[in-house]
């Protein structure tokens, strides 16, 4: 703890530490000072001089906001003095602002605006008649879709330059000019899309008055007008918590970032801060639908829930029940998923359960699995700032988490941390690499191997915790033994030295944080890799402490809660297994019902299922297989011989549109329940708006068809499933409803005096048996496809920025689909020129299973030999060419690598 | 960025480092050598230097020192200050600009040059006075004067 100091404000005595500014003091003992440009830890730099206080002893007037207090100071916080120091500044800043709040989209929702009522000025003493003040008629935020700049409203507080900076850091925008030609602007003026903005809004959201807004809000009305919700954000797995805004008509038309709560502290990005408007569209689906001859028709909810329920049952008599597959889905609450999966184990009586979790993570959940006991991330994107070295593998995280890629900005930025970036891509996250490796797609072993090869040999492993919290190291080091750095340095792209730098770094750091995503998963080796990733870990000891861990980021705002709560082949909640008979005998006991005892089959299986004729029916809640699996066509081709196909969804979705039968559910942002982010944070949802009345909840539904089926299911509430899952769940069981309220909650939690587990494994105790963890030995397998004459690039997919999975969303959110409205193919600029391909040339890309033809992008990100396409466009689907070809154990398919060719159209 | 460029902001950077507060000097001594900074040279020693491009902007933008734009081959400066402006100043610059058809601080077409305007260059006894490249004064000046000197630069 800092320095006590005695203060005297406003003639009472206090005591305050020691490099407190005035302001902060002020705020402890709850006296406000009016401020415009403070914005804590955002922008502190004391433009505005609103904050003025005397101080004895000083003749002038001092900013509190960067003045510290010091032993024995007397502060006077309201004098006459003052205030009419604070209101002729005021009037300053009021100079050349229009006086137009009658038709400003940011009135009462304005601090200038706050501050000029509370000081009664109507008129500025200094208004600028003339309008002298010159004011840029073109700036730099006129063309982009997402931002407006009034540069007439702007008062230069620099809060919208500290936000882009300290915030987003992505440093776009800063203050240009000099006097009264001061202006805030991007470098040259260049248009803001041309810089390296982010359109994450950080800086609309830190204006204090009518200079920037957020373009698709104007024109919608003012905030009194709006009810504001808070609840967590439906895209990513970051979890944001943001606060939604909607007018009298019931639509959405603003989001705010929450401040001061984790894990976001009220950072968003383009999704969260513009992604809300799908729920508003026209297109929503509002009644359920039947297929008959080929059309649908619409049908009452009686009717669609009774013809599933009888078709089901059908299917089920004629073929057993394990005809029959259930996808929940990551974008659904906790709540809706535990009941999809009760519902496919309990009434239907099949573990075919599963969701798109085998498509992101499920080599994750099984390799995390075995090494640690436990397939989730280890740490919360709290530590951070914690970690001296941060080592990315596999993930273009700018794009993919960009809250978490601001957070790993910022932790390098402010305390120096070291990154390293390992990617077959030059992502946006490896620009501020210290160290870039960019290795070939589906060689993360061979990387992997070769940074433990080095550790090992140059003695850096922590032999202490190898020795007490591990076991199997020996495996690893029979796996290395014969592995020679040269053919690693070959088989990746990669120079030797590089490989040793970076494995020098991670291992010599008192604190390293590991990240991955897809790049680590997507592989037909994706538990492989992901056991790598743990051995890495293991073998220097950079887990279970803070700063020292391992995030698998996860991709979809409810991916982990979804696996939480059993929507897996194997698992029961909590990842209790099916096959372990005493689990079997605790659910059957609980949902009073016998049980089957094999593990299901797993969505990447249901083409081939369903072609060899073992697969007759599907019920869908929120997925779109037809867009994401890989391999499509296939999928395609074996969907269509399905003899029934249900779909839950909030449009007609590529799978919808095949369905026999569809039911309208709520989407997110209308939803009560809970999300388990990344970080195994269980936060509360909240409905920011009234869906129409003939759309259901997802559970609901799914609890119709069930009863229907002779399952009784009745539920009042999302918070009567929950205590439900708590029951049976120990890991969940102390997370409830009423702490929620409060505040979230990282399981494990077992009761509700718990608080919450921030660090999984800490101290190396490991959830395994022994409690040890374990090290695997793990040889390098190339992808199934490598580039040959025939097809001689290696295809990678992956997502974009400003887009969403199958983009049944996003492409019904105006800004969003006009910024990137189609598909595009990255080609590295030797092999365009090999190819004699310019910018926007539309080119062919063949693989063995299909092709598409797309608009070329020539780009440095990718390798020459590599090219990339991102899988959100069903028109340009990415995954008419990706492989089937599935991890062993996961499931997973490799979207990651396969051979492929590509021509000039 | 075109290489002949690049050992110029090397030099300074090896002199003053890399450190943030060394950023005005790099700066200076860049267009020293240069004449005057260009974009591709100020991303580049936002690279060199980590520090953001729009804060090098500001700080460019902020001194009139630093110019982002080529400068005339001859820069000529004419004064406007109380005495100068007294005994002509005026006439002087409208004389110059237009024998060079151009307006005050823009540059002639073949670029070579430019006629500004200061408010005292501090010689005010030989007012009116004009200042060529900022070193060759010339005072008490009459339109005709003005324009035999400027057609000597021609």
């Amino acid at each position: 703890m800092s320095e006590l100091l005695n203060v005297k404000i406003d003639g009472k005595s206090y005591q305050f530490h020691k490099g407190d500014t005035i302001l902060k003091a002020c705020k402890q003992i709850g006296l406000d000072i009016p401020t415009l440009c403070y914005l804590e830890g955002i922008s502190e730099e004391g433009s505005c001089s609103l904050c003025v206080v005397e101080i004895k002893g000083i003749k002038t007037l001092q900013r509190a906001c960067i003045t510290e207090v010091a032993e024995g100071m007397e502060i006077t916080t309201n004098s006459e003095a003052i205030h009419e120091a604070r209101k002729t500044n005021l009037e300053l800043l009021l100079a050349h602002h229009p006086l137009d709040c009658m038709t400003c989209d940011k009135d009462s929702d304005c601090v200038l605006q706050d501050l000029a009522y509370q000081f009664g000025i109507k008129k500025s003493q200094f208004l600028d008649e003339k309008d002298t003040f010159s004011c840029p008629i073109e700036t730099a935020w006129d063309t982009n879709l997402f931002i407006q700049f009034d540069p007439q409203k702007c008062i230069l507080c620099r809060c919208c330059v500290g936000a882009c900076e300290n915030q987003a850091v992505v440093e776009a925008i800063g203050i240009a000019m000099r006097g009264y030609k001061s202006v805030v602007s991007t470098p040259f003026n260049l248009a803001l899309e041309q810089t390296n903005c982010q359109f994450c809004g950080a800086c609309v959201q830190a204006c204090p008055t009518g200079a920037l807004i957020e373009k698709p809000r104007i024109g919608k009305g003012k905030i009194f007008k709006f009810k504001k919700t808070e609840t967590v954000c439906a895209y990513c797995g970051v979890g944001c918590n943001l606060a939604l805004y909607k007018d009298k008509n019931d639509k959405l038309v603003m989001a705010r970032g929450v401040t001061n709560k984790e894990p976001n502290r009220g950072r968003l990005c383009v999704k969260g801060r513009y992604g809300y408007e799908y729920v508003n569209s026209f297109e929503r689906l509002t009644k359920p639908l039947i297929k008959e001859d080929g059309i649908f028709r619409e049908a009452s909810w009686e009717e669609a829930l009774d013809y599933t329920a009888n078709r089901l049952l059908e299917i089920k008599e004629k073929y057993g029940p394990d005809s029959i597959g259930v996808l929940g889905s990551a974008r659904c609450t906790n709540e809706d998923n535990y009941i999809i999966q009760k519902f496919a184990r309990a009434v239907v009586g099949t573990n075919n359960v599963d969701h798109c979790a085998r498509l992101c993570h499920s080599s994750t959940v099984t390799g995390l699995g075995k090494a640690f006991g436990a397939g989730a991330a280890t740490n919360p994107i709290s530590d951070i700032e914690n970690a001296d070295v941060m080592f990315i593998i596999g993930s273009n995280t700018t794009e993919t988490h960009p809250v978490i890629a601001q957070f790993i900005k910022e932790n390098k930025k402010k305390r120096g941390a070291k990154l390293i970036v390992c990617d077959p891509r030059n992502t946006d996250i490896a620009k501020y690499a210290d160290i870039f490796i960019q290795h070939y797609p589906g060689t993360d072993v061979a990387l992997l191997n070769a940074m433990m090869k080095i550790i090992v040999d140059q003695e850096l492993t922590d032999k202490e915790f190898i020795a007490n919290h591990t076991e199997g190291f020996e495996n690893l080091l029979k796996a290395l033994e014969n592995f020679n750095l040269d053919d690693a340095s070959k088989i990746t792209g990669v120079d030797k030295k590089l490989i040793e730098e970076a494995a020098i770094v991670y291992a010599k750091a008192p604190n390293s944080m590991i990240f991955y995503t897809m790049g680590i998963t997507q592989h037909h080796v994706g538990v492989d890799n992901v056991l790598s990733i743990a051995n890495l870990a293991l073998i220097t000891g950079h887990i279970g402490k803070e700063g020292n861990g391992i995030d698998p980021l996860r991709g979809q705002s409810n991916v982990q809660g979804a696996c939480d709560v059993g929507v897996l082949p194997d698992v029961y909640t909590g990842y209790q297994m099916v096959t372990d008979e005493f689990a079997r005998k605790k659910f059957e006991d609980f949902w009073k019902v016998d049980l089957p005892k094999n593990t299901g089959y797993a969505v990447s299986q249901f083409g081939d299922l369903t072609l060899e004729g073992k697969l007759k029916a599907v019920y869908t809640m929120g997925e779109n297989p037809m867009v994401t699996e890989a391999d499509v066509r296939h999928v395609k081709e074996s969907l269509g011989k399905l003899e029934f196909l249900a779909v839950q969804d909030i449009f007609l979705s590529e799978t919808a549109e095949i369905a026999d039968v569809v039911f309208p559910a709520k989407a997110a942002y209308e939803k009560s329940g809970t999300f388990t982010n990344t970080e195994r944070r269980v936060q509360l949802l909240r409905p920011a708006r009234n869906p129409s009345p003939s759309v259901k909840d997802d559970w609901k539904i799914v609890c119709e068809v069930a009863t229907r089926m002779g399952y009784s299911m009745h539920y009042k509430d999302e918070e009567m499933i929950w205590n439900e899952i708590r029951e049976i769940t120990p890991s969940l069981k102390g997370i409830t409803y009423e702490r929620l309220e409060e505040n979230s909650l990282q399981w494990p939690c077992p009761d509700e005096a718990h608080p919450g587990t921030k660090i999984l494994h800490y101290n190396g105790s490991f959830k395994r048996p022994n409690g040890k963890a374990l090290i695997s030995g793990v040889e390098f397998h190339p992808p199934i496809e490598i580039p040959d004459d025939k097809y001689p690039f290696i295809l990678t997919t992956g997502r974009m920025l400003f887009h969403y999975h199958s983009r049944n969303e996003t492409r019904r959110v105006k800004v969003l689909e006009n910024f990137v409205p189609e598909n595009f193919v990255e080609v590295n600029p030797e092999d365009a020129e090999d190819l004699n391909l310019k910018n926007k040339d539309m080119v062919k890309i063949r693989t063995r299973r299909g092709e598409i033809v797309v608009r070329v992008k020539i780009s440095t990100k990718p390798k020459k030999g590599v090219i990339f396409v991102s899988f959100h466009f069903s028109e340009t689907n990415a995954n008419i060419l990706t492989i089937n070809a599935l991890d062993p154990e996961a499931k997973i398919p490799e979207y990651k690598a396969c051979a492929c060719a590509i021509e000039k159209f | 960025m075109e290489s002949e460029k690049i050992p110029a902001v090397d030099k300074e950077i090896r002199k003053w480092g890399t450190k943030h507060e060394s950023l005005i000097q790099v700066l200076h001594g860049t267009q020293e050598s240069l004449g005057y900074l260009p974009e591709e040279v100020l991303t580049y020693i936002a690279k060199k230097m980590n520090v953001s491009l729009s804060k090098i902007y500001g700080v460019v933008t902020f001194y009139n020192f630093f110019k982002l734009t080529k400068d005339a081959e001859h820069v000529i400066t004419t004064c406007l200050g109380t005495a100068c402006y007294v005994k002509g100043g005026e006439a002087i610059l409208n004389a110059l600009c237009n024998r060079l058809d151009i307006k005050p601080n823009e540059i002639t077409k073949d670029g070579r040059f430019t006629v500004r305007t200061v408010r005292c260059v501090g010689c005010c006894g030989f007012a009116p006075v004009m200042v060529v490249d900022g070193k060759d004064i010339h005072g008490k000046l009459t339109p005709e004067t003005a324009i035999d000197i400027l057609e000597k630069y021609m």
